[in-house]
């Protein structure tokens, strides 16, 4: 047994038994953060935020939340947002946050693909990221089902109907996912269930691997710069704070982090509390009628952009699109070619490349709400067709990519 | 080296009890998200179609939880379903379902691509679905993509002027049989 001595304070009571100063120094104080970085990589600090939000949000509406296809409904238009004090404050956090959180999403990803940081040992950072965006829309589509509204039915119906794989007919497995030939009881039970536990079990635990996977390689700097971190940590606690490339976590950079975050929060309450209608779609409003499709089905904003790789094809060649535009994003660290893990505007044509996913993932989000025929038609055809070949053509320009 | 084959073994000994269970368990997960007993053992519906008396206009009918499109052909459609310039002329007769004489459309009234309820407009004798802009003819034949095919055809069975839908007669076996449904 470890040796103990007589306790000379409550910390060095806990200290003695769980070394809480080694867990502090380990994730935190000793944790270093290169200087030359901007606003952007606030970014994951302010995820980590709105995942707690729609966390406590969510636990006050599991109180009054029914999970039955005749209460369902009422229990959130009727009970929460009337009866339950306060209730419409928490649905508004959830319902304002699981939307804002995929544009923050959209960011982080964008600012990790802008500076390269996805490469050199990077990696498992960006894989670890996808999965968690890939968790976080499976999350976002079962919450969507649980207020049994036209949209969530519909949605349901649609996006369940994919998993026939579209010439392949596979109608059992989507029975069998729904657990009825339509989505019925069993269905709004078993998406509740991943809902609620078993989809932000998953959450939290990859948010662990992202955490992990950041801790060896570091984060990115706006630079590009390759930073010694055992030296200039060294640097640093030898008191040489100007000239040291690091600065702490804890408190350094955690301070203008959280001074990041204030800044969002109230950009995010400003919503919550006179701005929360694009969150909430007016035909959800209308209770689930299995037999009465509402006129435009489309689906929430940060879902459009995959939809619409999927709308101007035949069925079975637009499945394969929606695939390709699923799982293309996982390969980009062995996609691109090149090693400069700096920002794109020093990298020639993939600063072209860059700008142009960009504004093709806004077009195509764009014309994911537009009737498809006409134009409308057109542009989508064209843009998902951009998308692909975008995908296809970063191998080749980064190969020859000179070295920044 | 005693030691370690003795724990070489016990971790195989585990590792087949584990791989047992782990199937076993993976099973039962499976088997728990069927469709319970009641939900398949109210998959029959009877209809009677006697009771659509006016050509033309489309019935809507349910079946395990789906739309079933019912409607009655007057004359006229039925010569144009016949009639050679028709491209989807054998199709479109091959669909019908023909009691005393009187030819039915009776099919899954969504949409062969996601499963939307495409709207029927008796002035221009075709469906429209509102999701992706999906078009059929007034027989359910698919003339517009996205939609891969035509209207699905449920299992039927006719009995004397009724079908029972859910159940697999002749007629419907025959449609399997010549791709006339899925």
């Amino acid at each position: 047994m470890a040796h103990f001595t007589k306790a000379t304070s409550i910390h060095d009571w806990f200290n003695q038994r769980l070394g809480i100063d080694t867990v502090n120094r380990v994730l935190a104080t000793e944790y270093w953060i290169p200087k030359n970085i901007n606003f952007l990589w606030a970014m994951g600090m302010i995820l980590a935020v709105t995942f707690g939000l729609l966390l406590v949000s969510g636990i006050f509406l599991l109180m009054y939340y029914q999970p039955n296809i005749h209460t369902a409904f009422d229990s959130v238009n009727y009970t929460i947002m009337q009866q339950v004090d306060f209730g419409w404050l928490w649905r508004h956090i959830h319902a304002v946050s699981a939307s804002v959180i995929f544009l923050i999403i959209y960011i982080h990803m964008f600012t990790g693909i802008y500076y390269g940081s996805y490469k050199n040992g990077r990696e498992m950072i960006w894989i670890s990221g996808m999965l968690l965006f890939v968790a976080f829309s499976a999350e976002a589509f079962s919450g969507y089902m649980l207020p049994w509204g036209q949209m969530s039915y519909w949605a349901g119906m649609v996006i369940t109907n994919l998993f026939s794989l579209g010439g392949l007919h596979l109608n059992g497995l989507v029975e069998w996912i729904r657990g009825d030939y339509i989505p019925s009881q069993a269905f709004l039970d078993r998406f509740f269930m991943l809902h609620v536990l078993l989809i932000p079990l998953i959450i939290i635990a990859l948010i662990g691997l992202h955490f992990g996977a950041l801790r060896i390689p570091h984060v990115n700097n706006q630079d590009g710069e390759e930073i010694d971190f055992d030296v200039e940590s060294k640097k640093y606690l030898a008191g040489d704070k100007a000239n040291s490339k690091v600065i702490r976590f804890m408190n350094d950079f955690l301070s203008k982090d959280m001074a990041v975050v204030a800044i969002y929060l109230v950009f995010l309450f400003y919503l919550v509390f006179w701005n929360f209608g694009f969150a909430m779609d007016p035909i959800n409003f209308d209770p689930a009628n299995g037999l009465q499709t509402p006129r435009d089905i489309y689906p929430e904003w940060y879902f459009l952009w995959s939809y619409e790789m999927l709308r101007p094809f035949s069925t079975n060649f637009g499945l394969m699109t929606f695939a390709f535009a699923q799982g293309i994003m996982f390969l980009l660290p062995f996609l691109d070619r090149s090693k400069n893990a700096v920002a794109a505007s020093r990298r020639g044509w993939f600063q072209v490349w860059f700008w142009l996913l960009l504004v093709d993932m806004i077009a195509l989000s764009a014309m994911g709400k537009m009737p498809p025929s006409g134009i409308w038609y057109d542009i989508g055809f064209t843009a998902a067709s951009l998308f692909i070949a975008l995908w296809v053509a970063l191998p080749i320009i980064t190969i020859f990519e000179k070295k920044a | 080296m005693k030691n370690s084959s003795r724990r070489g073994f016990m971790g195989k000994a585990f590792g087949a009890v584990a791989a047992v269970g782990a199937v076993g368990s993976l099973y039962a997960m499976k088997k728990s998200w069927d469709p319970l007993p009641s939900v398949k053992a109210a998959g029959f519906t009877t209809i009677d179609l006697s009771d659509y008396k006016i050509a033309n206009k489309m019935y809507v009918e349910g079946w395990r939880g789906k739309p079933i499109f019912v409607m009655k052909f007057t004359p006229e459609m039925i010569k144009k379903m016949e009639a050679s310039d028709n491209k989807y002329k054998k199709n479109d007769i091959a669909r019908n379902i023909v009691v005393d004489g009187e030819h039915f459309m009776v099919c899954i009234g969504l949409c062969t691509h996601l499963g939307c309820i495409p709207a029927y407009r008796p002035d221009k004798e075709n469906f429209l679905c509102a999701c992706h802009g999906g078009m059929y003819d007034f027989a359910g034949m698919v003339t517009k993509s996205p939609p891969p095919r035509g209207f699905d055809i449920p299992p039927f069975k006719v009995v004397g002027k009724t079908l029972v839908l859910g159940e697999e007669g002749p007629e419907y076996k025959k449609m399997l049989a010549t791709g006339v449904t899925l």
